[in-house]
């Protein structure tokens, strides 16, 4: 498993941060000339998780938000997300489709399912109070496939 | 983000243009839900054509823009999304509340 490249960085749980994650993890991804799809369906998934650490996780305060993007041999993303919010205290529920704990901020309870439908792995470990992490990866279609 | 709002009879028709994501979803809300309760239209067309990005952040703009306009006697129809955003549509069934259309070429 080699790693061809790799990102880290931290930012605060500013809305407008979302799409610095979205435009970040795009650019990575140019190394592997990826398709207009599997573009959209990454971008998707990471905007879906940066908005919950802002959105659930720093709720009640701010704080740090801690991105680690790898691009691994042959043609697959790795995609680490990763908040000190409060935590989930059921996971399994909160991946349920249409599960959400703010039904009066209009969220639907589908940004766990467009992570893991849009994605080929979704990994979330949590602990309330010490916050959240989501891994996902995905591998691309090679060119000649 | 963008929003540019035309009356033609009892149809109005939003073209959004940007991004749809939980950080514009709210300036979008506003603007919609002003239009809503001040014009009160029979019909309301969200032209997603303009839109480059969407997550499930417009799921909640259109849902909550659909129980709006619902409870005021009008509906709303969801107007040429693209192929990523038929995507995020199609895992939420929203489908089956709200029609969806598009212009023929
Ligand atoms: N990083 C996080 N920290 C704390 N709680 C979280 C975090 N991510 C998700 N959750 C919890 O899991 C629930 C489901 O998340 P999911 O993204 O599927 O839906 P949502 O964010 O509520 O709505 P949507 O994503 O459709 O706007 C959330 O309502 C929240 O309670
Ligand atoms: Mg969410």
């Amino acid at each position: 498993m080699k790693i061809l490249n790799e990102v880290k960085f931290t930012m605060p749980s500013l809305s407008l941060n979302e799409a610095v994650a979205r435009a970040a993890v795009s650019s990575l991804l140019v190394q592997y000339d990826p398709t207009v799809e599997e573009l959209s369906d990454i971008r998707t998934a990471v905007s879906e998780a940066v908005t919950n650490s802002i959105v659930h996780g720093y709720r009640h305060k701010s704080g740090n938000i801690e991105i680690t993007v790898r691009l691994i041999e042959p043609r697959e993303i790795y995609i680490k997300i990763r908040d000190k919010g409060c935590g989930i205290a059921d996971i399994d529920r909160a991946m349920e489709p249409l599960f959400t704990t703010a039904p009066e901020e209009e969220r639907s309870g589908l940004g766990f399912s467009v992570m893991s439908s849009f994605m080929d792995k979704l990994k979330v470990k949590s602990e309330v109070d010490n916050g959240t992490t989501v891994i996902m990866r995905k591998k691309l279609k090679s060119h000649d496939e | 983000m963008t929003i540019d709002i035309t009356t033609q009879g009892q149809t109005a028709t939003a073209s959004l243009c940007g991004e749809i994501d939980h950080h514009n979803a709210k300036e979008i809300r506003e603007e919609l839900d002003r239009f809503i309760m001040s014009s009160q239209p029979k019909e309301l067309e969200i032209d997603f054509k303009g839109i480059s990005f969407m997550d499930s952040s417009g799921i909640g703009l259109i849902m909550g823009r659909h129980k709006l306009i619902s409870e005021c006697g009008g509906v709303l129809v969801v107007k040429n999304p693209q192929l990523y955003i038929k995507r995020v549509l199609k895992l939420s069934g929203i489908e089956r509340l709200v029609r969806i259309t598009n212009d023929r070429l």
